[in-house]
């Protein structure tokens, strides 16, 4: 019964099927369609043009000081003088993975309080806030907060205040990451865990830590790759050195502050080491993130 | 009359699974009063906040066989079954009252601890929710809760679960790959494996069928007619034709009430009350 009403009714609907390239409906449809696909593509060529561009520049003007051997084994050099980066190269690996060491185990113990047992108390409400306005915090008021608490405290610039200042800039984006990908993994899967009797403890460290694991470790490398690059905050804590310093309680050279300062000389040899350290930090934050996501693509 | 024949006879139009699950009308014949119950729910009201989804509920769900709670959705059944290991527990603003009496132990006051009750009380969810880790950790990760034992005697459970879950010959080749590899149906095994790897003595399936194709559901519901002989299973199904192959007592819920427990042969031939079989024949629901 029902196929012959339908095919009576086919008929009819024969002379004016809406489903036709002539609809009006249809064809203003696809104009739309491609007017916003036009702009989106204008877009990402603009956003993508000053990327490269940036990159480009970095590669042109720091290339030759990248590829030259005293870059990574000499001190940084007085005006004229033949010289590398070499101690702040190291001062830089130094402070930003004692800084990574003292942010990222808070970061990510927070960011589980929030997700996995504040959730939505009032107490992980105000720490979601103040850690978003932190998260935000111009780095220069980090610097100058360490500056006061503990620099001008013990009387001396140091390894250490830099690295603290740059754990602080740690945190608030590891919580961010850990709380945000936490959220992400499913309730079923912790119901899951809950039902075969596991405490709450086991269940965050075995099953939820391991469904979010990889989006964890972004947070992280970015909180590497945002501090790598931190000039204000060194220069009120770590202030500089123009020699080699094991001491973590004495100042300690890093690439940001040596790029701002030999980039403001009037000197050519120094503009030069200024761009090659530009780089080296570009390249070793793109190589960080390669190596990363290849790694946990592979066990995934 | 089987009690696959009774689905297919009460829902007229509704197409049917052929499965190798045989139907026993030996068994079911029994009457519920000479059985001994394993769960025992007196005066059972749960409440998600102020609205109360399950309304004074008693029954007894007797030991070593299959109770299937049937009824249109948002009746409150998998709310009922999420009452029993007390999954509620988690959520501060849901809250359980009366009793269900295990073993003497009422476990909606209890003060022992909700974890000893859960490891008694295995769940299986609507969506298998293989953990994050190899087929084999999937098992011996709720194992490895209770037991402290050799990797010998953890590999002999291993397989014993996933024999029992009728999935061994399908992943014993790859017992280190993601359980997440799985396919649903495999995974949904994997989830039933990893349940009955801890012993536990009741078993609640929450439509454990419902997004699976008919094969895997024809292996699961056979699955669950060999595990009553060692487990009492409470499962919740959407599908009638599923309540009345694979289980021995129906209950019947509508709107958080209990209308009809029986014997799932009776209810599915001669249900007592109009409601159960408006809902049973299809002209509501």
């Amino acid at each position: 019964m029902n196929t012959v009403t339908s095919m009576s009714a086919e008929g009819s609907a024969r002379a004016a099927n809406p489903i036709d390239a002539a609809n009006p409906l249809y064809r203003s449809r696809r104009q739309v369609n491609f007017v916003l696909l036009v702009i989106s593509g204008f877009a990402l060529a603009f956003g993508l043009f000053w990327l490269v561009w940036i990159l480009g520049t970095l590669l042109y003007e720091g290339g030759h000081a990248l590829a030259r051997a005293t870059l990574y084994y000499q001190m940084t050099p007085p005006p004229g003088a033949d010289g590398g980066l070499a101690n702040a190269i190291a001062g830089s690996l130094v402070m930003v993975t004692v800084g990574t060491l003292l942010g990222t185990p808070i970061g990510i113990l927070a960011g589980t309080y929030l997700a996995e047992f504040g959730r939505k108390g009032w107490l992980a409400g105000a720490t979601r806030f103040l850690n978003d306005v932190l998260l935000s915090a111009p780095s220069i008021v980090i610097g100058l907060f360490v500056y006061s608490v503990y620099v001008a405290q013990v009387g001396h610039f140091s390894a250490w205040a830099g690295s603290i200042a740059l754990g602080l800039i740690v945190v608030p984006v590891v919580v961010r990451t850990t709380d945000d990908m936490l959220k992400l993994v499913p309730n079923s899967l912790r119901e899951a865990a809950m039902a075969l009797g596991c405490p709450v403890w086991k269940m965050v460290t075995f099953v939820t830590y391991q469904a979010a694991r990889t989006g964890i470790v972004t947070g992280i490398l970015l909180a590497v790759a945002r501090i790598s690059g931190e000039t204000a905050p060194l220069l009120f804590t770590a202030l500089n050195n123009q020699f080699w310093s094991n001491n973590l309680n004495a100042p300690m050279a890093n690439l940001p502050v040596v790029i701002f300062q030999f980039a403001m000389s009037p000197y050519e040899d120094w503009h030069r080491l200024a761009w090659g350290g530009a780089a080296l930090i570009t390249l070793a934050v793109l190589v960080l993130n390669i190596l990363a996501r290849a790694l946990f693509r592979k066990t995934d | 009359m089987s009690a696959m024949e009774t689905g297919v006879a009460t829902a007229p139009g509704r197409p049917t699974i052929q499965t190798a699950v045989p139907a026993d009308n030996g068994e079911t014949a029994a009457g519920l009063a000479e059985l001994k119950p394993k769960l025992r729910l007196r005066g059972l009201n749960f409440y998600y906040g102020g609205f109360q989804a399950i309304k004074n509920v008693t029954m007894d769900i007797p030991e070593h066989k299959v109770t299937a709670f049937i009824g249109p959705s948002g009746c409150g059944k998998s709310t009922l079954l999420r009452t029993f290991n007390r999954m509620y527990s988690l959520y501060p603003d849901q809250r359980a009252e009366g009793e269900i009496l295990m073993d003497g132990e009422n476990l909606v006051t209890t003060r022992r601890d909700v974890s000893l009750i859960r490891a008694k009380i295995g769940m299986v969810f609507q969506k298998a929710t293989p953990f994050p880790m190899s087929i084999y950790d999937n098992i011996a990760f709720g194992v490895r809760l209770f037991e402290s034992m050799s990797r010998r005697a953890m590999d002999d459970r291993v397989e014993w679960a996933l024999t029992r879950a009728a999935l061994w010959a399908e992943v014993k080749d790859k017992l280190g790959q993601s359980g997440q590899s799985l396919s649903g149906g495999q995974q949904q095994r994997l989830c039933i494996a990893r349940c009955i790897a801890i012993k536990p003595e009741v078993l609640l399936l929450d439509e454990p069928c419902s997004a699976l194709d008919p094969i895997s559901t024809a292996k699961v519901e056979e699955l669950i007619h060999e595990l009553k002989t060692d487990y009492t299973v409470v499962i919740v199904t959407h599908n009638m034709q599923q309540a009345a192959r694979v289980s021995d007592f129906t209950a019947y819920m509508y709107l958080g009430e209990l209308v009809e427990f029986g014997v799932t042969d009776q209810i599915f031939i001669k249900p007592k009350k109009k409601q159960t079989e408006d809902y049973i024949t299809g002209r509501f629901g």
